[in-house]
């Protein structure tokens, strides 16, 4: 560890970390971040560069971070494009440089170099234009190979990602110095305060500086403020956690990683956590981030925020070079320089852009370093920087040798999450910085991300704002007495680039942007600075332009002479840093992307090995197959065939039940169903349909009068919610004066039906004797409640969607698997059948019974028959637009049957009617198929679709077609009820 | 976005949902303009830039429908009242 200087620093020196960098093994302390233990090892190159590959290094010690991206970890853990400076070290971390081939040392695509004139602002336009056939055969997978970043790893995430909420009424945001100054006074006045910030360590610039508060080091001040904190109960600490956006109503996201300091998180715990922190007030002290200075070869390795020297410096002991040259525009620069000696370091020369007379004025306090009023025209090296050419005001030039560069152009407050409710910064002349202006309903800002930059504004305005959002909420407290801090000055003359420069100046390190694809851009015409951002991808990286954003601003005013003021800012959106899509999917990862509804039979059906499908968020048994049934046809066609001649069983509990009771009850439904529900007396059930309020179908099903004043209304399933959310839109707005309450009971009932010309035998023998089943005593359309053999309650419905003679039986949800297997057992010599979706398909479609398909939000009463249903004796949901000319218009495509001539040819659902002779053309389209099956007990395919006049054209021959397969074939068009049209079977 | 469900107190808006304006009023049936008032009523909405009232289903909490106030720009939502105060009061009057 040859840079590791020998004592200070917030590193445990006692714990190492063995790490591994491109297979290579090094060692690290605990409190490292992955940069620093890189520099600590002597590793300055660590990636290439986005276009032209050329080598890059650590530029900054934060999330700013543009140059340094690593795949992290491996396999299915690998994560690409993590910042060195931000990961914090544990033992056995791999990390892997990106974007190099076939090695960092030696990229052989860093000749892109050479060829960068094909690579300037807007390359993507020029360059791969013409032939218009090597676009992505040639262009795209040259570019994505040459341009790529880190590879995501190709295996599912192994990990867990969780999503939580907190609350609180002061959330900080940021602990440095301003942030954890807020949260003491907050916290004090016993408000509930949340402190977040993106680092694993809190004290933001506390640690990395070497200044004083009240005489004592400021990371011992964080220290006690921290400690000061985690005493108090309604204090809740979130290090590691970046809140990376601004949304509504003082909700704020942010993203905690509660374990990616682990090779592998612990059982049972996520990899990270997204939370949704709702704030009543939230203090905003995000601190700032320094800009790199554009001059020539400003990417080398070696070339370094001056503000990250300190970071390295104070915090991890490290020393990036051992002969530094610094290089600003700003007071703060120097503060590096003095670091760099107290650390050990050589300063060989400090290169100040201002004026002579401030230069020397800096100067007689640093009385031996050579201080040069001037610039760096450039940097030399090969993969790293060996010397800088500079030319004083005077005009002569120097070339300094150094194997350090840390540069300085000021510092600009983070102020991205004040505009991301769409408020843009303003610009402040006097300071050259862009500061915040208007901000989101709750949020306050503090310390240097409201352009208040040293430690004493930090810790004023931190104290200040904490009290006042605690006060907003309703506390009250005093404002602490102020320390006393060492002195400091952000004096600064912005220097956004020099004036005669060596090699390519980077703006964008990220995205390889220079002053040259700026001012060419400029030149083009692209003026806006949004304009500018798309055609040079300048700030489009996956740091957002963190460091190069202002500069890219400056410099596009400079160009076009306009104050900085009139170009403006891009906006800023969430997230702050990036986030893991996994994480923002939380726990909603396949199976358990929502909750899976099983039935009451489910246990029972998987018992007999039923295959199940999805029906909305159902699981349902699809069929039940037997030894030998190897395809989903024979049980279908089984189970199809027990039902028209035995008896079946089909779990019907999905289907929606709402509860309705009340003195206005019927008024209710008369109201929300098109036919008429009057009449229908107690103990009797009637099949009805509800339209829109623009007259077309919503959804169909019976309702139950099962007292004077409650009615039990099924819906279709795919249409439960949606049902009970428009009764109570009709009640609470329409009609709030009736005298009913409803609920929904779809999950209290288990509902099955027993169908087949032997369900009364079966159902004779689960019910109580006494429960008389005749025709006379229970006809068709009855219901009621009746008891089980045991004793217990339930409800019997003689409806059926088969065609059959059938009920359909109803117990508390609980006993709905003791009654499928009663009536499973008790039915084995009468040759009880379950069955299953398939089955109920097939028999629904035999006998005509619409759902979904049809029913598909386009159709109207008239298209499927039920025009004659419609009261005209009342007003209903739906009644004046149903009766509009265009929707009774018998040439709509209305409901028939068909079934194929060719008795051996199939059908598919979504085959388009067009006339026998016609052309295949959409111009002869006549409508088209809704459902299909092979049926049975025809021993043929049939189907039902929606034909123009198709009532009237019975016995006429039409083809349908499906010409994206390629199949067609002739059917004969026939009533929709294909068995038993005049009904016997379900009344006898 | 967040609601402040009277009932409820203030809950995230994934907890809701929406339905449209709630100045609208469904028209008598047998008018003699009824086809024409139901078209209107059903069909022609304003798109105010600014204060909305609009209809939310507390589907997640108390079933109930709220009338929100939302201001169209900014998502800042003035209040949410029962649907049914409203309404009735609409009858009263």
């Amino acid at each position: 560890m040859s840079s590791r200087i020998a004592q200070g620093g917030a590193i445990n020196r006692q714990q190492v970390c063995r790490f591994t960098f491109d297979g290579a093994g090094y060692s690290g302390y605990a409190g490292d971040s992955l940069a620093s233990a890189l520099l600590a090892n002597d590793i300055r190159l660590v990636g290439r560069s986005f276009k032209y590959h050329r080598p890059r290094g650590i530029l900054s010690a934060g999330s700013e971070e543009p140059n340094a991206l690593v795949e992290l970890r491996s396999g299915a853990r690998r994560e690409p494009n993590t910042r060195a400076t931000d990961i914090e070290l544990y033992d056995g971390l791999e990390a892997t440089s990106q974007n190099r081939w076939p090695s960092l040392k030696f990229d052989v695509q860093a000749i892109n170099g050479l060829f960068s004139p094909l690579f300037v602002a807007g390359f993507y336009y020029k360059t791969f234009m013409w032939p218009a056939s090597f676009w992505e055969k040639v262009y795209e997978p040259l570019i994505r190979r040459a341009a790529g970043l880190g590879r995501a790893a190709l295996e599912a995430d192994p990990d867990h990602y969780e999503k939580s909420w907190a609350h609180c009424d002061v959330l900080v945001i940021g602990a440095g110095p301003a942030g954890l100054a807020a949260a003491l006074t907050a916290a004090r006045t016993g408000a509930r305060v949340i402190l977040a910030d993106e680092n694993f360590v809190l004290g933001g610039r506390c640690l990395a500086e070497r200044r004083t508060i009240d005489g004592q080091p400021a990371a011992d001040w964080a220290a006690q403020a921290i400690a000061e904190l985690r005493s108090m109960p309604d204090v809740r600490l979130f290090p590691r956690t970046t809140v990376f956006g601004v949304f509504d109503d003082g909700v704020y996201g942010a993203v905690e990683r509660v374990n990616d300091h682990l090779p592998v998180p612990p059982e049972f715990q996520p990899r990270q956590r997204v939370w949704r922190f709702i704030a009543k007030q939230a203090v905003l002290a995000s601190g700032a981030i320094e800009r790199p200075l554009v001059f020539g070869n400003n990417d080398l390795p070696g070339v370094m925020l001056a503000g990250a020297v300190r970071t390295y410096l104070n915090r991890y002991a490290v020393l990036p070079g051992r002969r530094a040259v610094v290089f600003t525009d700003n007071d703060d620069g120097w503060t590096t320089a003095a670091d760099l000696v107290a650390a050990g370091g050589q300063v060989a020369a400090i290169v100040d852009s201002r004026e002579p007379v401030i230069v020397s004025e800096l100067a007689r306090r640093f009385p031996d370093i050579q201080a040069i009023a001037g610039e760096v025209n450039g940097a030399r090296g090969g993969r790293h920087v060996e010397s800088v050419e500079v030319t004083s005001r005077t005009g002569t030039s120097h070339r300094i040798d150094c194997n350090l560069v840390a540069m300085s152009g000021g510092w600009s407050p983070t102020l991205h999450l004040t505009s991301h409710k769409g408020n843009r910064p303003r610009w402040d002349e006097e300071r050259s910085i862009f500061v915040p202006d208007m901000l989101p309903t709750g949020m306050r800002v503090a310390g240097a991300a409201n352009g208040d930059m040293t430690l004493g504004e930090a810790l004023v305005t931190g104290f200040r704002q904490g009290l006042t959002a605690a006060a907003s909420c309703g506390f009250s407290g005093s404002m602490p007495a102020l320390p006393r801090v060492t002195e400091e000055s952000a004096r600064r003359v912005p220097l956004w680039r020099v004036r005669q420069a060596l090699g390519k100046c980077f703006v964008d390190f990220q995205n390889d942007v220079t002053t040259d694809d700026v001012e060419l851009a400029e030149h083009e015409g692209y003026r806006s600075i949004e304009h500018l951002k798309r055609y040079t991808t300048l700030g489009m990286a996956t740091d957002q332009g963190k460091t190069s954003g202002v500069t890219g601003i400056a410099l596009l005013a400079q160009r076009r002479s306009i104050p900085v003021a009139a170009t403006g800012t891009t906006t800023f959106r969430p997230p702050y840093t990036p986030v893991a899509m996994g994480a923002l999917a939380g726990h909603h990862r396949g199976m358990d992307f929502r909750p899976t509804r099983y039935a009451p039979s489910h246990r029972w059906a998987s018992e007999l090995g039923a295959s199940f499908t999805e029906s909305g968020p159902w699981l349902r048994a699809q069929w039940f197959p037997r030894a030998g049934e190897t395809d989903w046809f024979e049980p279908t066609c089984r189970e199809v065939k027990a039902v028209r001649s035995t008896v079946g069983l089909c779990d019907v509990s999905t289907l929606g039940k709402i509860d309705v009771q009340g003195p206005d009850a019927l008024k209710f439904i008369e109201r929300l169903y098109a036919n008429n529900f009057a009449t229908l007396a107690v103990g009797r059930t009637r099949y009805g349909i509800m339209l829109r309020e623009d007259g077309f179908m919503f959804d169909d099903g019976t309702a139950a009068r099962l007292a004077e004043n409650r009615y039990l209304i099924t819906t279709t399933t795919a249409h439960a919610v949606q049902v009970y959310q428009h009764m109570h839109l009709c009640h609470q707005t329409l009609w709030p004066e009736l005298d009913v309450q409803f609920v929904s009971v779809t999950d209290q009932w288990a509902q099955f039906a027993v169908a087949g010309p032997r369900s009364r035998a079966l159902l004779q023998r689960v019910l109580d004797p006494r429960c008389d089943l005749s025709n006379e005593a229970f006809p068709f359309m009855a219901c009621g409640e009746v008891a089980l053999r045991n004793g217990e309650p339930a409800r019997l419905f003689r409806i059926s969607f088969s065609g059959e003679l059938a009920y359909e039986i109803a117990v508390p949800g609980h006993r709905g698997d003791a009654l499928i297997r009663t009536l499973h057992d008790a039915g084995q010599d009468l040759g009880v059948v379950p069955y299953g979706l398939e089955a109920l398909n097939v028999l629904r479609v035999e006998k005509g019974h619409v759902v979904g398909s049809e029913l598909n939000g386009q159709t109207t009463a008239h298209d499927l028959g039920f025009g004659r249903m419609l009261s005209t004796q009342k007003d209903f949901i739906g009644s004046v637009l149903g009766r509009r000319a265009n929707l009774i218009d018998p040439a709509r495509p209305r409901l028939v049957g068909i079934k194929t001539v060719d008795r051996n040819a199939k059908l598919a659902g979504g085959m388009h009617f067009i006339p026998q002779h016609a052309q295949r053309s959409i111009e002869h389209d006549q409508g088209h198929v809704t459902s299909v099956c092979y049926s049975p007990i025809l021993e043929q395919w049939i189907g039902l679709g929606l034909l123009t006049n198709g009532p009237d054209r019975h016995g006429e021959k039409v083809m349908v077609v499906d010409p994206l397969r390629g199949a067609e074939t002739l059917v004969e068009i026939c009533s929709p009820v294909f068995i038993d049209p005049e009904g016997a079977r379900l009344r006898g | 976005m967040r609601i402040p469900c009277p009932h409820c107190g203030p809950r995230t808006h994934e907890e809701f949902t929406y339905y449209g304006d709630a100045t609208v009023r469904r028209p008598s049936a047998t008018g003699p303009d009824a086809e024409a008032a139901f078209y209107d009523y059903v069909y022609t909405r304003d798109n105010p830039c600014g204060l909305h009232r609009e209809l939310w289903f507390h589907q997640g909490g108390c079933h109930e429908w709220l009338v929100v106030e939302r201001d169209t720009r900014n998502h800042d939502i003035k209040g949410a009242v029962p649907a049914r105060s409203v309404f009735s009061a609409d009858d009263a009057t």
